[in-house]
């Protein structure tokens, strides 16, 4: 770890809450003097109204946060349920980018191993992308509710980890392989020379090649995971998890319009959690995100 | 580990290297033979494509000959690379940038399961030899040019081969650096007695580094001359001044160029 890869990580971080505040001056200054009814072109809504039940003022959002989630006496505040929900989903998340990511490389093992495996399967994971995730979510879920093994019950959230992960290991498989094959011809003929097998070159070679081009696929892989875990909420309908409460506080509608914005603020704030935790794992492996040098 | 009296360090007999391209069969070597004896310094010389590198490679292992036998140490190129008989150093350094200097001199000794404390003594040693000292805890992007080819002489050293392999190590270093590192490698293999096989496009440092200076020819490639260097042990900076020295430079020349007394080797310097 050393200090740019330090200052680096901070700059972004402060550009990251510049962007947010960016967001709510927007917001705020459209609200203001954006026309009322927005704008609509042959039919076609193509500005927001600025009323209090499309557009709620950022301060009406955020008292709405703090206030109980609804009527009765236990109730938890909005904020702390959002919350609660958003650990959840980042657990669930979580899950899907370890099972993705360890699919991924696995995958990329197998493509840099074997050069037919990398034209026979690259296009099946390309293909595999573009199924539409709606057209998954039942068909993973009806699965899952197959599965009994002993004590082990398949659980809701386990169909949701397996969703997220479906979207998570695709761009680990494309960095990891693009990654491995990195060493220079020169590199690979110097562990030849050593009399290096396959396993060793891997572990000393390239291994430590593939971490500049691993980090960027892990940071798409987290915010892969994280759209596919609240979509597959949503389309599976678990519970718990922050996909849920968009649709449960959306549905308040016009009566409550200001609670409907926390668990999206929620969602945004963790993926950039998600995004957090990607870059301090960046920073403990500094040392193999030098640039290549040249004699 | 010194070898048997009488096995040549290298043997290479007629040897041929032909590489099919889109444009046709490419003849980079044409029966070429060359024996090398243990401690012996020899260096390749010859215009570009006359196939130093490809002979280098071919005795390395890195390809295999069309035809023709090598033998390094009485064992086959193969043989001898699986037991780490020669060390390899190339034009490009070819560190690895996440590893410092230390570790980067560790890999081949870590490579072959040697113990921690004796890869710590090994490289401390190694260190020592190539005079970087200083920078043991350094990454090669801190070093300068000439300090990262030092490093790469140091871990082709590391198993104490009894041949190192050279492809224009020097080749990327400015003149003064070039010259300073041609007396370090003099001497570091008066220390370590390895047999060495320098390939270069320098007239002045086959003479100054070698014993014998192998002059060969392109298309296709052959060993035109074997001219011999016989300036003693000795070699400090004060050679470069010396009349045998220039005789030995113009001998290679007049070999490069097939006729006695031919004008100054324009175009294989400057390579
Ligand atoms: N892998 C290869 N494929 C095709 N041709 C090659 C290959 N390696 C070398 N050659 C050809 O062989 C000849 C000798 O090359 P090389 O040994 O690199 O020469 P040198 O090192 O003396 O400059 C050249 O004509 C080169 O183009
Ligand atoms: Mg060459």
């Amino acid at each position: 770890m050393n200090s740019t890869s330090v200052a680096r990580t901070a700059r972004a971080i402060a550009l990251g809450a510049l962007g947010i505040v960016l967001l709510g001056v927007i917001w705020e200054v459209y609200k203001l003097l954006g026309p009322a009814a927005g704008f609509e072109l042959f039919g076609v809504q193509l500005l927001p109204r600025t009323s209090d039940v499309a557009m709620p003022h950022l301060w009406d959002m955020l008292a709405r946060a703090l206030a109980p989630a609804n009527t009765s006496a236990a109730s938890q505040p909005v904020w702390l349920a959002v919350a609660l929900a958003c650990l959840s989903s980042l657990g669930t998340a979580a899950m899907g980018l370890l099972v993705g990511a360890v699919v991924g490389f696995g995958l990329a093992l197998v493509m840099l191993r074997l050069r037919v495996a990398e034209s026979a399967i690259l296009p099946w994971l390309v293909l595999s992308q573009t199924v539409p995730l709606i057209a998954l979510a039942p068909v993973i879920v009806s699965w899952g509710g197959r599965v009994q093994i002993g004590e082990f019950e398949w659980q809701r959230w386990m169909s949701v980890a397996v969703i997220a992960s479906y979207l998570a290991f695709f761009p680990v498989a494309v960095g990891a392989l693009r990654g491995l094959q990195s060493p220079l011809v020169a590199q690979q003929e110097l562990m030849h020379s050593f009399a290096a097998g396959w396993w060793k070159t891997l572990l000393h070679l390239r291994l430590p090649a593939s971490v500049p081009y691993l980090i960027p696929a892990l940071r798409l892989g987290a915010a892969s995971a994280i759209i596919g875990t609240v979509v597959a909420e949503v389309s599976t309908g678990a519970k718990g998890g922050i996909g849920r409460l968009i649709i449960e506080y959306a549905q308040s509608g016009s009566s409550d319009p200001a609670k409907a914005w926390s668990p999206i603020a929620g969602a945004v704030l963790m993926g950039l959690a998600a995004a957090g935790i990607v870059a301090l794992v960046a920073l403990t492996l500094g040392r193999f995100r030098r640039n290549e040098v040249t004699a | 580990m010194s070898p048997a009296s009488g096995v040549k360090a290298v043997e290479v007999t007629g040897v041929t290297k032909t590489f099919p391209t889109k444009a046709g069969l490419v003849t980079a070597l044409d029966d070429v033979a060359l024996s090398v004896a243990p401690g012996e310094f020899v260096s390749l010389i010859g215009p570009s494509g006359c196939g130093k590198s490809t002979l280098l490679r071919l005795i390395a292992d890195l390809d295999t000959p069309t035809a023709g036998s090598i033998t390094v140490f009485g064992k086959s190129a193969r043989q001898a690379r699986l037991d780490q008989d020669y060390g390899i150093a190339f034009q490009t350094a070819g560190l690895l940038p996440w590893r410092s200097v230390t570790a980067n001199i560790e890999l081949p000794l870590q490579l072959h399961g040697a113990e921690r404390a004796q890869r710590r003594d090994r490289v401390a040693e190694l260190i020592e030899l190539v005079g970087l000292s200083e920078f043991a805890g350094s990454y090669p992007e801190q070093l300068s040019g000439g300090m990262q080819q030092r490093v790469a002489i140091a871990r082709a050293l590391a198993e104490r081969p009894e041949l190192l392999l050279m492809d224009e190590p020097f080749g990327a270093l400015d003149e003064m650096t070039r010259e300073r590192m041609q007396s370090e490698l003099v001497r570091i293999c008066g220390e370590t007695g390895a047999a060495v096989i320098f390939v270069t496009h320098s007239i002045p440092e086959a003479v100054f580094l070698s014993d014998r200076v192998v002059v060969m020819s392109p298309r296709p490639g052959r060993i035109r001359e074997v001219v011999e260097v016989r300036l003693g042990d000795a070699r400090g900076e004060a050679l470069r001044e010396e009349a045998a020295f220039f005789t030995s430079v113009t001998d290679v020349r007049e070999a490069l160029h097939g006729t006695p007394g031919a004008p100054a080797a324009r175009g294989v310097e400057s390579r």
